[in-house]
């Protein structure tokens, strides 16, 4: 009732679909993210902050290398491409979420991740294995904002 | 032959985000939806993910740390910020609704674009712009 109600309004786009908890998967996926986050501190000595890394393909370029954060980039851009080659059929992806929703949500997402200095890569990866302060608060700060806003989507709009 | 193996590890990182299963919005705000639990609609996937990308990384970079350089740089650039300011609250804050409204960040935004068709298109720009207008307004404050 709340699920067509909620569609009715507009509020969260069509209804939302169910997806299955996988934990042995994502767990694996998990320590792929890892070993990448420690690949590329031991080759270029830095941390694998997603949001980081694109701000840096903005002009002016703060911190060189503009080629090698493109291709990282360009690696996350082709791996659903080398799943498809090697499973024959895309990933899961279903966006719920309608145009205008969308704009709003990637500048929130976007100045918010520069603001803060990091997103779930940077602060929720990398920065709570290295024990950092400030990680700890920004991821518990965003994990709490997401909730509140998707409850308020789903359930209360 | 740097350039090369960052290509490697950002294919490395996308894989595991398609894997475990963080390339799907839906399933992101599956997650975050613990107004669901009760009904069995709550996905706890992302904690996982979240616990085994800690396990490696915590592990892996206090040894890779040992060594006295990176393999193609001179030193280690890690965050040298400690103290807790109004920034690292706001910041995260915004981006958190951001997060939860469309169910993407950043690394599965990227990886979106080749099969996300326009709409994964328009949140790539728009998270680019807003991007940018975040370190543009950083550094006019500076």
């Amino acid at each position: 009732m709340r699920r067509s109600l909620c569609a009715l309004a507009g509020a969260a786009g069509p209804d939302s679909v169910n997806t299955e908890f996988t934990p042995f998967a994502s767990f694996l996926g998990g320590a792929l993210i890892g070993a990448a986050a420690v690949m590329l501190m031991a080759t270029m000595g830095r941390i694998a902050g997603v949001s980081g890394i694109a701000v840096r393909l903005l002009p002016p370029y703060a911190g060189g290398d503009v080629a090698g954060r493109l291709a990282f980039i360009l690696g996350l851009v082709a791996a659903p491409v080398v799943v498809m080659m090697v499973t024959g059929s895309a990933p899961d992806l279903h966006i719920e979420a309608g145009p205008a929703l969308l704009v709003v949500a990637g500048l929130l997402v976007g100045f918010g991740a520069v603001w803060g200095n990091g997103c779930t890569s940077g602060h929720g990866v990398c920065g709570l294995s290295r024990l950092s302060p400030r990680s700890l608060v920004a991821t518990g700060v965003f994990m709490a904002t997401a909730i509140a806003t998707v409850y308020l989507t789903r359930h209360l709009m | 032959m740097a350039v090369v193996v960052q290509f490697a590890i950002g294919l490395v990182f996308g894989l595991g985000l398609v894997i475990a299963g963080m390339s799907n919005p839906a399933k992101v705000l599956n997650f975050l939806d613990i107004g669901a639990i009760r009904s069995g609609g709550w996905d706890p996937s992302l904690a996982f993910v979240l616990a085994g990308a800690i396990a490696v990384t915590f592990i892996g970079f206090r040894l890779v740390l040992r060594a006295a350089q990176p393999v193609f740089g001179e030193s280690f650039h890690l965050p040298g910020k400690t103290g807790i300011d109004a920034r690292i609250v706001i910041g995260p804050a915004i981006f958190g609704v951001g997060w939860g409204l469309a169910g993407f960040c950043p690394g599965p935004a990227f990886t979106a674009l080749a099969t996300g068709g326009g709409a994964a298109l328009m949140f790539v720009v728009a998270m680019m712009a807003g991007m940018g207008a975040a370190r543009w307004l950083a550094n006019r404050r500076a």
